[in-house]
């Protein structure tokens, strides 16, 4: 099969194009020669299936950042059929580089000069014939976002590719340092083709911006819009969930229960509460990844997001992140998952690894609700919100903790240099293909992850047959006993230790299996847990809850994500660590005092 | 007229790059995004709390560090 790759500068709304020519249907993959994973997509041009790669977006050729190496190994190890190059064509001027250096490569290219429509607004104006001429390529205006001049360049896409590749040179960067004759040409190129105002006037962008990157109330309206971005995720997304929910609930007792009542009893339970109960598990997270990512394009799209790397840099640089992390680890307050996914936008591995070791640190939503129970228990209904607020602060503590101890590990080797890109308003199209491709993402990668641990989970806590389920005489119960001289330490008893294997699977269940474990529900329940624990206990057990892994779908999404079993595995081993220590601080301090 | 770097200009000032002393990473970003000695840049704004700047070359807008403004010397 032919292979088309896509090249070009960041911000040139290659991606943009990509999800237009593939429609949405991309998937992920490994190439030879690099260690990153690329999105691709098949589809037919004239009679021929071909492959599209969209590679990521670079400055310079011979430039040292992860993605300038990603872009040369690929193309020296999967010699590319042809080349789409995408240009920005309101900087045309400095983005004719990049393509220069391509075609030193002598490979076969077709130009795309993209945002033709805010160029035009602008009043650049292109004479496409000519510069087709001189650069001796194809070069094809157009809007990849509204689709104007789409058909003619795919046309030109498809009959280029009929033409054998010349050939490329195996030694790319002997090549490419040739730095004064691409200059050269380009003066050449551009003062006989392309006319640039000598003062562009984006009024608006200029407008918007002394506003949002005011001195002053940059800061409040940025907090303002992640409030916004944050209850809009969850005020659509927990209904959305709620059906899900519902949805599963009647399929099991509609359908499931009556067809699976003739097996045995353990193999109605291990298919309904282990493999069942997995998927559903998989399922909540459905409606909160599609929102999450319809918001972050939206934000993302708008330019807005290099901005809040702006105003939040000062602070972040000194904890080695940079602004861009801290949207994601206020997102992971709502839910971890999504948050480690949307650091994809960092292109820096080493400051990627660091933001996905603190966002496990967030109390995401799930976790609340335990804490809410526990308060609401042993607390009265004054102290309680103040005990929530608490642990807010513990949870901010320990990210900023984490961030000043490992950034010496994870330490970022990019410069920080970023363009900010003129506002534009992201297309629905291009916010919904976003949403669904990212949920496709997590439910391929995750899903069988997350099912195969709540199997295991139901097999610890209802193995050997004869014992009452979730009972001290399971596995479960048996392996709570012998972690007893870790929890004994800092307050944890065996129940709520059971509690804790079942909260490994996710924060939602720790409640409801609490109320197998006592055996009790609701009022009952909450009510045997505040005479059975002291506030000293309760507050510990919810330090340890707050800062140990958050849930299987965490789990795997940091493996997902960071493709290193050994950086998962630290992530797991700070949390628990440091969840302990901080539970064995907090419960030997206070009884200590008195208390 | 003589050189000063690109962190000293006030939000408003347009200065003419004379030089940049940057490690080769960093060289080859922002002679990417336009830095080249003899352009003219902008200081539109500086971040609060010693946040970074950004600055203005030909058609695009650009954030960078002081400590990375440091690196470039300007003639105002």
């Amino acid at each position: 099969m032919k292979k088309i790759a896509l090249l070009g500068m960041p911000n040139t709304g290659k991606s943009t194009l990509f999800n237009r020519m593939t429609g949405g249907a991309a998937r992920v993959g490994n190439w030879p020669g690099v260690t990153v994973e690329l999105l691709s997509g098949k589809i037919l041009l004239g009679s021929d299936m071909v492959e599209i790669i969209d590679l990521p977006g670079i400055y310079d050729l011979h430039g040292f950042s992860d993605d300038e190496q990603v872009v040369r190994h690929f193309l020296h190890d999967n010699v590319p059929d042809l080349a789409l190059v995408v240009l920005n064509t309101t900087q045309i001027e400095r983005q004719m580089s990049l393509l220069l250096q391509l075609k030193q490569l002598d490979m076969n290219i077709v130009v795309i000069l993209n945002m033709a429509d805010e160029a035009k607004k602008f009043g650049i104006t292109v004479d496409i014939d000519k510069l087709s001429a001189l650069l001796e390529m194809p070069c094809f205006l157009l809007s990849a976002k509204y689709g104007g001049g789409y058909p003619e360049a795919v046309e030109a896409v498809t009959k280029a590719l009929r033409y054998p590749t010349p050939g490329m040179a195996a030694e790319l960067r002997s090549q490419l340092e040739k730095d004064e004759l691409i200059e050269i040409e380009m003066a050449k190129v551009l003062k006989n083709t392309v006319q640039v105002p000598a003062q562009l006037s984006d009024k608006l962008t200029e407008r918007l911006d002394s506003i949002m990157l005011h001195p002053w109330l940059g800061l409040p309206i940025f907090f303002g819009i992640m409030y916004l971005l944050f209850q809009g995720v969850f005020f659509f997304g927990q209904p959305l969930q709620g059906i899900v929910n519902d949805m599963l609930v009647w399929l099991r007792e509609a359908a499931l229960e009556p067809i699976l009542s003739g097996l045995p009893q353990a193999a109605q339970g291990l298919l309904l509460d282990g493999v069942y109960n997995g998927v559903a598990t998989v399922a909540a997270f459905v409606p909160i990844i599609v929102l999450f990512f319809l918001f972050m394009a939206m934000i993302e799209d708008s330019g807005y997001l290099s901005r809040a790397a702006f105003l939040m840099d000062a602070l972040m640089s000194r904890l080695g992140l940079d602004g861009r992390s801290f949207v994601m680890l206020l997102m992971g307050f709502g839910c971890n998952v999504p948050a480690l996914m949307g650091t994809r936008v960092m292109r820096s591995r080493a400051m990627r690894l660091l933001t996905m070791l603190v966002i496990p640190l967030s109390l995401c939503s799930a976790r609340l609700q335990v804490f809410i129970f526990f308060t609401a228990a042993l607390f009265t209904a004054q102290a309680a919100p103040l005990v929530l607020f608490t642990l807010y602060l513990f949870s901010f503590a320990t990210a900023i903790l984490t961030a000043l101890l490992f950034k010496g590990k994870f330490k970022s080797t990019e410069p920080f240099v970023l363009e900010l890109p003129p506002y534009r308003f992201p297309t629905a199209r291009q916010m919904t293909m976003r949403g669904w491709l990212e949920v496709r993402h997590f439910l391929r990668r995750a899903s069988k992850f997350i099912v195969a641990g709540v199997v295991i989970v139901w097999l610890l806590t209802n193995l050997p047959p004869s014992a009452a389920p979730a009972s001290a005489d399971t596995w479960a119960g048996i392996i709570g006993t012998a972690l007893n001289p870790f929890f004994a330490p800092i307050g944890i008893n065996e129940q709520l230790t059971i509690a804790l294997i079942f909260g490994f699977i996710a924060k939602e269940i720790v409640i409801g299996a609490l109320a197998v474990i006592y055996g009790l529900s609701g009022e009952a329940l909450s009510g045997a847990i505040g005479v059975q624990l002291d506030w000293v206990q309760a507050y510990s057990f919810m330090l340890f809850t707050l800062l140990y892994t958050p849930c299987l779908a965490t789990i795997a999404t940091l493996q997902n994500e960071s493709k290193k079993i050994g950086f998962t595995m630290l992530s797991l081993a700070w949390s628990l660590g440091l969840a302990w220590l901080v539970s064995f601080t907090f419960y030997q301090g206070a009884r200590a005092l008195g208390y | 007229m003589s050189a000063i770097t690109l962190n000293t200009l006030l939000p408003g000032d347009v200065a003419t790059i004379v030089s940049i002393h940057a490690e080769e990473a960093l060289y080859l970003r922002l002679q990417a995004l336009g830095f080249r000695s003899g352009k003219q840049i902008e200081l539109i704004r500086k971040a609060s709390f010693s946040g970074p700047l950004q600055v203005r070359i030909g058609t695009t807008d650009i954030m960078l560090r002081r400590i990375e403004a440091i690196k470039i010397s300007v003639e105002k």
